[in-house]
């Protein structure tokens, strides 16, 4: 298989026969190996629901999903189980993973190092701040030994310095690790900040309505004028999406 | 098709992050542990201080004459006499024996039945509406029932204290459970868990807030169970606070019977304390529920 991920021609439809709406209707997409591929799409496109079908916790309506190996999900909420430290988060992904004990240490060690969190592994969540959770959560789905790591508007929740930080830790993690990525963010920026190539989805239905390279050389800022001219163009495209849907009003 | 990869300076990332951590890391007050014990124990002590202080004023404006109600001293040289004579901590040792057993039986009873109507959505909409209504139910109101089951006996006190407590027991473990923030059972499913190690792993730690709420609260109904059901299956040759509770009425040691009294209310604060009050506590610090502010 040459994708990591490879979608083909997925459905997702919710509610009741006859009332139902499309979430995501026949989209198909791939991502390389080793590739960082950011989704961008206004409210209603199915964004989660696919992150859902691919980390395999729903089943798609229609089509097929193929991924390689068991992809590891990073939420928008760091998702960190609460009555366990930051170590602990990190070491129940070995357990789950039958990892033995004694190198369940080293790894977890590793791990915080990783993310570089050495020192904070016995503090609990809610002693560490939103970005710091978030790269817990990052070293607990790395601990999953995966080659696809799915996030779901990771960053969203954090304030601007915190973010721009954790772009270049994830880009840091990104190139030390080979590790494929498909992130979902509304943030344009953000998007062509961080990916090789941006894919703009339709809302109600969600399909793949446009596709942008980014070629900028990393590493990028983004403050950078090349950012900011990709950006206002896949903003452009966006904006049209979101025009097609002003008779929508009445119906919602 | 990648482009080239070139790293972001690697050492300023790393000071970044660490200046970074260094300003977020929330600072939790630690006062010393002296002070702690003082701020705990001083609004008890006044609690206990004026609640003396109201009762012997009761007394001293002579509502009622002093046999029938007596006042605090009496009471207290009364329990001190019944400590050093052996009786009160006998009796005490055997409702204390019943009511471990008993709630032992409800915790057992209460969990399992709790958390198999929290996750079955069949069994929920059977009986989840009939535990609460069990609840309700004046534990008084089984006894006529239970010494017609198990006559005058040990067992129909325990029945009784288990219809107590079991309900409580098993809804704190459904609130618990339903409290469980989906996007923990998500992040769980996503890292593998799957079956048992979904139990042990999320759902279990993940209710114990509710669960524990629900122990405190199954203590409460065990323990008032018990005492009604000692007043009400006198059991011979078997001394209990109830039924010394009830022998001191009859022999009108009005003394006695209010030190008796006091005797079950500190058995219940301080197990409630001990117990319920401290896993309570425990839990609420390691979820990070407890404000520093105030």
């Amino acid at each position: 298989m040459t994708h990591a991920v490879d979608i083909r021609g997925v459905s997702k439809v919710y509610g009741p026969a006859g009332a139902h709406t499309f979430a995501l209707d026949r989209i198909s997409l791939n991502v390389d190996k080793g590739e960082f591929v950011c989704l961008v799409g206004a409210s209603g496109c199915g964004k989660t629901t696919l992150l859902n079908l691919v980390a395999g916790l729903d089943r798609p309506g229609a089509g097929e999903i193929e991924v390689q190996g068991r992809p590891a999900l990073l939420f928008q909420e760091a998702a960190l189980f609460p009555w366990l430290t930051a170590e602990k988060n990190i070491d129940l992904a070995l357990r789950l993973r039958k990892v033995s004990k004694k190198e369940r240490a080293t790894r977890v060690d590793e791990l915080l190092h990783t993310v570089r969190l050495d020192g904070f592994g016995d503090r609990r969540p809610h002693e560490l701040s939103g970005g710091m959770r978030q790269r817990v959560a990052l070293a607990r789905a790395l601990a999953q030994e995966t080659q696809v790591l799915l996030m779901d508007e990771p960053f969203g929740a954090l304030d601007a310095i915190t973010r721009d930080l954790l772009h270049d830790e994830i880009e840091r993690v990104w190139t030390e690790t080979g590790v494929t990525v498909l992130f979902v963010t509304h943030n344009v920026r953000e998007a062509v900040r961080l990916g090789d190539r941006v894919l703009v989805l339709s809302s109600r239905p969600g399909r793949v309505v446009a596709e942008f390279p980014i070629n900028i050389a990393r590493p990028r800022r983004l403050e950078s004028p090349e950012v900011a001219a990709a950006a206002s163009e896949v903003t452009d495209r966006l904006r049209e999406e979101v025009r097609r849907h002003a008779d929508d009003e009445d119906e919602a | 098709m990648p482009t080239t990869k070139t790293k972001p300076d690697p050492d300023v990332l790393d000071v970044e992050l660490a200046g970074l951590d260094a300003l977020d890391v929330p600072i939790a007050p630690a006062p010393s542990k002296a002070r702690r014990i003082w701020a705990v124990a001083w609004p008890k002590l006044a609690a206990v201080g004026i609640f003396f202080l109201l009762w012997q004023s009761v007394v001293w404006v002579h509502w009622k004459p002093s046999y029938i109600l007596p006042g605090p001293v009496p009471v207290l040289k009364e329990l001190w006499h019944g400590v050093q004579s052996g009786a009160l901590p006998k009796a005490a040792a055997n409702t204390m024996q019943r009511a471990a057993i008993g709630y032992g039986i409800a915790l057992l009873i209460g969990s399992t039945v709790g958390m198999a109507v929290a996750r079955s959505k069949v069994l929920r909409t059977a009986i989840g509406s009939m535990i609460t209504g069990l609840q309700t139910m004046p534990t008084i109101a089984w006894f006529p029932l239970a010494i017609v089951l198990f006559g005058l006996k040990e067992s129909a006190i325990l029945f009784v204290v288990i219809l107590g407590a079991a309900p409580a027991i098993a809804n704190g473990i459904i609130t618990g459970v339903d409290h469980i923030p989906p996007v923990l059972l998500r992040a769980g499913r996503v890292l593998g868990a799957r079956g048992l190690s979904t139990y042990r792993h999320v759902i279990i730690p993940a209710c114990l807030p509710g669960y524990v709420a629900g122990l405190k609260q199954g203590w409460a109904f065990a323990w008032r169970s018990l005492l009604a059901g000692e007043l009400l299956v006198i059991i011979a040759k078997k001394p209990s606070l109830g039924v010394r509770l009830e022998l001191m009425h009859q022999q009108a040691d009005y003394v006695a019977m209010v030190a008796t009294m006091v005797t079950i209310f500190v058995i219940g604060v301080v197990v409630d304390s001990l117990f319920f009050a401290r896993f309570e506590r425990a839990i609420r610090g390691r979820w990070g529920l407890v404000d520093h502010a105030t």
